[in-house]
């Protein structure tokens, strides 16, 4: 059972028998007044949105969902490909139920595929991904514009911020619960 | 290359961050006030229905200095102001963090009103300019505040009167949605006169006692402060202490002791009023800051 103060993007609660994910969340506490737990969150199964606010002291039941271990293998139309690794099953999950997990699919990528009464629902890429960088300005030195990041685009086509001495097909380490730079792969 | 980026691109906004508070404390010293330090490990916080104080080994952490402050003032200090950390339990959010810095002052022979004026000349002195440009909001700080009571508020933007919210349960969901976004857009905005119910150390308006003398700064949306005229009857903050502290133990919420040690004070607190503001959301506005945890050193989540 989750409490309100449990609440935060990205936690899968149960709503009249369907999971939610929390896709917005804002604690709001006007001066001296009660604090107000502000979330958007998505239908699991249906994609639909709901805005809901929450007070302290409400529970919640999490959404339990089976995870299958699954290697990412391609896509097709606007489906995505995966392949359980013991029993060599394939299944396809739809682009809208992927997230932001497509920013970070490379061939073979291991995932873990959501299951909600044994329908694909979403899939978990690992923590940290490296990916190669294929396009961002290069470091002037001395630069004194004392700016402290630039965009650089991956292998993937995601697009993010990354430190300025970043240079062109780095492999870079990203936090994929963040979406941010996290290192870059020496050597 | 520094090896945590995370707290190494941070460095702009803390070299900010410090010459914001060197300007505020050089604007307290040139108005005569003088900076005090007062114990953050307290026996008895005030009680206050919706803020929690943290226990530390049979105390408290202080959720603010104001109880030790204001008996500073009953025992003749002037004018005082504090900078320190405060702690609230369960607070976090992009405007918050449940450990987080204060500024509070205090001055004798004044009232909410005098503190209005003084609040917009600190806010000048810390911006160090006329102009605040936050999030999409160009905060002219040349022009007077905008001044709006709370009824005024819930009749410009909601289809209720605070005294209906207040009833009906919607006062801070209708604060949150309706009306704080408007505040403080184009110029900074004090929405005052809260109902009295919302003010439990507040002194209550002589001539409509209906509301109490209190407060509150916006600066692009975001609360920034709250002040009030100090309620000096030791008699009538006894009994809002207790219905305060009855709330608290209908929620189920922790019981504090007494203050008895401020009560007693109350008698020699001289007509006053005191402000409490929020640095860290104050250096955010001023830093064009989207997250509270792009002005801090470290988060929570960080240590």
């Amino acid at each position: 059972m989750y409490t309100a103060a449990d609440l935060r993007k990205g936690l899968k609660i149960t709503i009249d028998n369907e999971p939610y994910i929390i896709t917005h969340f804002d604690f709001a506490k006007p001066g001296k007044g009660q604090a107000l737990y502000r979330t958007k969150m998505k239908n699991m199964m249906t994609g639909t949105t709901l805005e809901r606010t929450y007070r302290s002291g409400e529970t919640f039941e999490p959404a339990h969902l089976e995870d299958r271990k699954m290697q990412y293998l391609y896509k097709e139309d606007d489906h995505y490909c995966f392949m359980d690794n013991t029993t060599f099953e394939q299944v396809h999950v739809s682009e809208d139920a992927m997230g932001d997990a497509k920013n970070y699919l490379i061939d073979n990528l291991p995932v873990d595929v959501l299951l909600f009464r044994e329908k694909a629902i979403g899939v978990e890429v690992p923590n940290f991904v490296n990916l190669r960088v294929t396009e961002t300005l290069p470091w002037v030195k001395g630069d004194t514009s004392g700016s402290d990041s630039k965009p650089a685009t991956v292998e993937t086509g995601y697009v993010l911020r990354v430190p300025p001495f970043i240079e062109e097909g780095e492999l870079i380490v990203i936090d994929t619960r963040t979406g941010e730079y996290s290192t870059r792969v020496k050597g | 290359m520094a090896g945590n980026w995370a707290l190494s691109r941070r460095r702009s906004a803390l070299e900010r961050r410090g010459a914001i508070f060197d300007s505020i404390r050089a604007f307290f010293r040139g108005k005569g006030y003088l900076e005090v330090e007062t114990p953050f490990r307290i026996p008895a916080p005030a009680p206050e229905a919706n803020i929690d104080a943290i226990p530390a080994s049979g105390w408290f952490l202080h959720t603010s200095p104001e109880l030790c402050m204001k008996r500073l003032l009953a025992a003749g200090y002037q004018r005082i102001f504090q900078i320190c950390r405060c702690w609230r339990d369960g607070e976090r959010g992009v405007r918050h963090l449940s450990e987080f810095t204060m500024l509070e002052w205090y001055r004798a022979g004044t009232d909410y009103l005098g503190l209005m004026e003084e609040t917009e000349e600190l806010l000048r002195a810390a911006a160090g300019s006329d102009c605040i440009l936050y999030r999409d909001c160009r905060i002219d700080l040349s022009l007077p505040a905008e001044r709006l009571t709370v009824a005024e508020a819930f009749a410009r933007w909601t289809a209720t009167t605070p005294e209906a919210a207040l009833a009906a349960g919607s006062f801070d969901d209708l604060m949150v949605e309706q009306i704080e976004p408007n505040l403080g857009i184009h110029r900074p905005s004090f929405l005052y006169d809260y109902p009295a119910p919302c003010g439990a150390l507040a002194r209550l308006k002589p001539e409509n006692p209906a509301v109490a003398e209190r407060f509150e700064l916006y600066l692009g949306g975001l609360e920034i402060a709250n002040a009030f005229s100090e309620l000096s009857d030791p008699v009538e903050q006894r009994a809002r202490f207790l219905q305060e502290a009855a709330e608290r133990a209908q929620n189920g919420k922790l019981p504090y002791p007494t203050a008895d040690k401020f009560l007693d004070a109350l008698k020699d607190l001289p007509d006053s009023a005191g402000i409490a503001l929020g640095l860290d959301r104050l250096v955010m506005v001023l830093l064009d800051a989207e997250s509270i945890d792009e002005v801090v050193a470290f988060t929570t989540e960080e240590l």
